[in-house]
């Protein structure tokens, strides 16, 4: 059997896990693993410029891929630097591994330089975690991080390793599991019969059905499975702000978003619908506004790979735990099978009255209120110029809104952004971890210059690894989504909100060695966005100056019910 | 209500504090806690006592079995259990006290296990609402000290928790 050190173990495992990929940082604690990495060339390493970015790299890989992403961070400031990483993936259920050095086991707890407590650090916001205890150990240890990670809801997964399990003179047997049996941890592999019956039966009779779908289709690998039953029942279709392009954005069933920035008939379909089926989707108080009179008229079925997610915070009638791609597989097959169909005069009717919603374009942005650019006509544009096709990765704010509600996606697993979280800083390098596996792709992150500057020390790696993103960066010179809430609760006192001494940005793209362009009026936009694209092997900086007195609206009424939104700054349902 | 959750985990390093942390993190509250190996030395048995509505119960019994560490969990006041907690609890005991301390440890069948010329030292087993009980009847006056284990249950007849 093969004999290798510690480090040249965890390398191993990586390649042996089919690890493409691994971005990291490193330090003292880390030198062995480092060094056994640089001895071979299967694992390529990305050097970030700032942890956080290392975690938002593996994290967005997964993202786009439902593989789990690696990230390499070093003891004490190199951890504790990847937990907003960490949070962000835990909040959004993305697999993920994040090896961690530490310091030599027998200085634990001692204060050692560099030292923190990783695995109490990270409790909260892991799906589990791992203290390599015997050198011996990590090939099961790495094997377990991966299965855990990307099976049942996934999550990530933190492996801390002390720098004397690597030391690479002690030398043990090699030899990567094939697969991996945990006696505490099964998740279920396919949802109950009897109550997916029950549901089919629930939903084939109903009159104003909503198909209510989150992130849960997009990691689950169940979108195809989605659009088959919506089509198969001629149900409306809503997604979360995680679930987007887990139905396709164009098709006449999808009524857009739900929730505090939701449209306007997906949140009136809601609150007026007489059964709600929710697949992969939690429930989240940014979704469901008021739970007091959220949905007061419908039955709920709740589809999801978590128990701890149905009747969390709304009572499921039918609550059906397993994976979203199973269950929807088997409810295809039911409702193909059946002799009861969807009653078509009742949802004729029930489409009847979503249309007239829908017409009344409720919330929907003006052109005419001011002479300077709107947001949404940016997002217009860049969802025009990329044909619908390009991964966008967000950052947090008004942006995000404005990218989720008017950029169109088609296809699964092209939205990359924070949602549970709210990661400002995410956007770049959530971009350039999308970039690196899909060259061939349009990449873009859609930011704000608030954000941007939470993680702008990218643009270094981008020089160095040539990751030719697009960056799409709304500036409206301000924190727009603090400004808006301090317009609309706080009389417009801008407490803090206004992003003063503001970089020239093309300059700094520039200075990184990219591209740097300004666009200040809509006449150019189009244009400019085209050139932007046309450079498929530059890295290029969009500063696109647009209106600061932009809201982002629908927004839901705080503690109302669904379909209590204001629609403008002076119109409320 | 009050519910007595016993959970079935790896006894590996952290897991206590997994399920402490999931606890506090998620604002559930715990009336006791106790926790030790089982005949097989690989798994822990851990018993919480806590309080809450029904809803929040069920999530506390769903929180835990996601618990990586967890192999199972019941909520043992679901069915018919047996729960036991143990208290120690030194008193002052001199003059004509001493009798009446004897008197009532009797009557609750407990039993004196530490004696010096100044305190008594008794120990007693029950429901926790029969030690309480013992506290209120001597009232606060005589007591020194008192140490519980907090509770510990399993469920009557057949049914047990094992892998
Ligand atoms: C790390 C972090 N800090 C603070 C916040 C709170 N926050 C949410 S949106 C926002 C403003 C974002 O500004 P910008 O990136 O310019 O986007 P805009 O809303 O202007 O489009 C802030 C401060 C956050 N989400 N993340
Ligand atoms: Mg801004």
């Amino acid at each position: 059997m093969e004999q290798l050190s510690g480090a040249q173990m965890v390398i191993r495992a990586l390649q042996d896990e089919g690890v493409k990929h691994i971005y990291g940082y490193p330090g003292g604690a880390l030198l062995h693993i480092y060094d056994a990495l640089f001895q071979q060339e299967e694992v390529q390493h990305v050097l970030v410029r700032h942890e956080q970015a290392a975690t938002h790299m593996a994290d967005a890989y997964a993202r786009a891929t439902g593989k789990a992403g690696v990230a390499l961070v070093t003891s004490g400031p190199g951890a504790t630097n990847a937990i907003t990483g960490i949070a962000t993936a835990y909040m959004d259920s993305i697999p993920m591994v994040v090896i961690t050095g530490q310091v030599m086991s027998f200085l634990i707890g001692e204060d050692a330089f560099q030292e923190t407590d990783m695995i109490g650090v990270s409790r909260p916001v892991v799906k589990h975690s791992f203290s390599v205890q015997n050198p011996e150990d990590i090939p099961s240890i790495i094997k377990k991080a991966f299965h855990i990670a990307e099976s049942g809801r996934p999550g990530p997964v933190v492996v801390d390793i002390p720098k004397d399990m690597t030391n690479p003179t002690d030398r043990f047997n090699y030899e990567y599991p094939k697969s991996i049996k945990l006696r505490s941890y099964n998740p279920v592999s396919r949802g109950h019969s009897g109550q997916i019956k029950k549901a089919i039966d629930m939903v084939l009779g109903a009159k104003r059905p909503v198909i209510y779908a989150g992130g849960g289709v997009i990691m689950g690998d169940a979108s195809a499975e989605l659009t088959e039953l919506a089509k198969l029942l001629n149900a409306p279709v809503t997604n979360t702000l995680m679930g987007l392009g887990g139905y396709p954005g164009t098709d006449r069933q999808f009524i857009g978003m739900l929730g505090m920035h939701g449209s306007y008939e997906a949140n009136m379909a809601m609150h007026h619908a007489d059964l709600i089926l929710a697949v992969g989707a939690r429930f989240d108080d940014r979704v469901t506004n008021g739970v007091d009179k959220f949905c007061p008229t419908a039955k709920i079925i709740h589809v999801d790979i978590d128990p701890a997610s149905i009747s969390k915070t709304i009572q499921a009638d039918v609550p059906i735990v397993g994976p979203a791609k199973h269950v929807l597989q088997e409810m295809i097959e039911l409702v193909k099978g059946s002799k009861k169909q969807p009653g078509k005069e009742s949802i004729d009717s029930w489409w009847q009255q979503i249309e007239e919603w829908r017409g009344r374009h409720g919330g929907r942005f003006r052109t005419d209120d001011s002479e300077l650019m709107k947001p949404q006509q940016v997002i217009e544009m860049l969802s025009k110029v990329t044909k619908g096709d390009a991964y966008v990765c967000s950052d947090v704010g008004q942006h995000q809104m404005f990218a989720a509600q008017y950029y169109k996606f088609n296809k699964p697993n092209r939205w990359i952004n924070s949602g549970g979280l709210g990661t400002m800083g995410f956007g770049l390098p959530a971009a350039m971890g999308v970039k690196m596996n899909f060259p061939d792709e349009e990449v873009v992150c859609v930011t704000g210059e608030g954000s941007i500057q939470m993680n702008i020390q990218e643009l270094s790696t981008i020089s160095q690894y040539d990751i030719p993103v697009k960056v799409i960066c709304l500036n409206n010179q301000s924190l727009g989504m603090v400004r808006q809430w301090q317009d609309m609760n706080y009389e417009s006192r801008h407490s803090q909100s206004y992003m003063k001494s503001l970089p020239d940005f093309v300059k700094l793209a520039e200075a990184y060695g990219h591209v740097g362009m300004k666009v200040e009026k809509y006449e150019d936009l189009e244009a400019a966005m085209t050139e932007a694209f046309s450079l498929k092997d530059r890295m290029v900086f969009m500063d696109i100056a647009v209106d600061p007195f932009e809201h982002v609206y629908p927004m839901q009424v705080p503690r109302g019910s669904m379909r209590d939104m204001w629609l403008s700054k002076t119109e409320r349902t | 209500m009050r519910h007595i959750i016993s959970v079935l985990m790896e006894n590996e390093p952290g897991a206590l504090s997994r399920v402490v942390g999931l606890f506090s993190q998620r604002n559930f509250n715990i009336e006791s806690l106790t926790v030790a190996p089982t005949e097989d030395s690989t798994l822990s048995r851990l018993t919480v006592t806590t309080i809450g509505s029904d809803r929040v119960i069920e999530q506390i019994t769903k929180q835990l079995n996601k618990l990586i560490d967890v192999v199972k969990v019941v909520d043992l006041t679901e069915g018919d259990h047996i729960e036991r907690e143990l208290m120690m609890i030194k008193l002052k005991a001199s003059g004509q006290m001493r009798a009446e301390i004897k008197r009532t440890a009797d009557i609750f069948r407990g039993q004196i296990i530490d004696v010096t010329p100044t305190t008594y030292t008794v120990q007693l087993t029950g429901a926790s609402d029969k030690l309480d009980a013992f506290i209120e009847t001597l009232g606060t006056t005589h007591i020194m000290e008192v140490v519980r284990t907090g509770v510990s249950g399993l469920s009557r007849g057949e049914k047990v928790l094992s892998l």
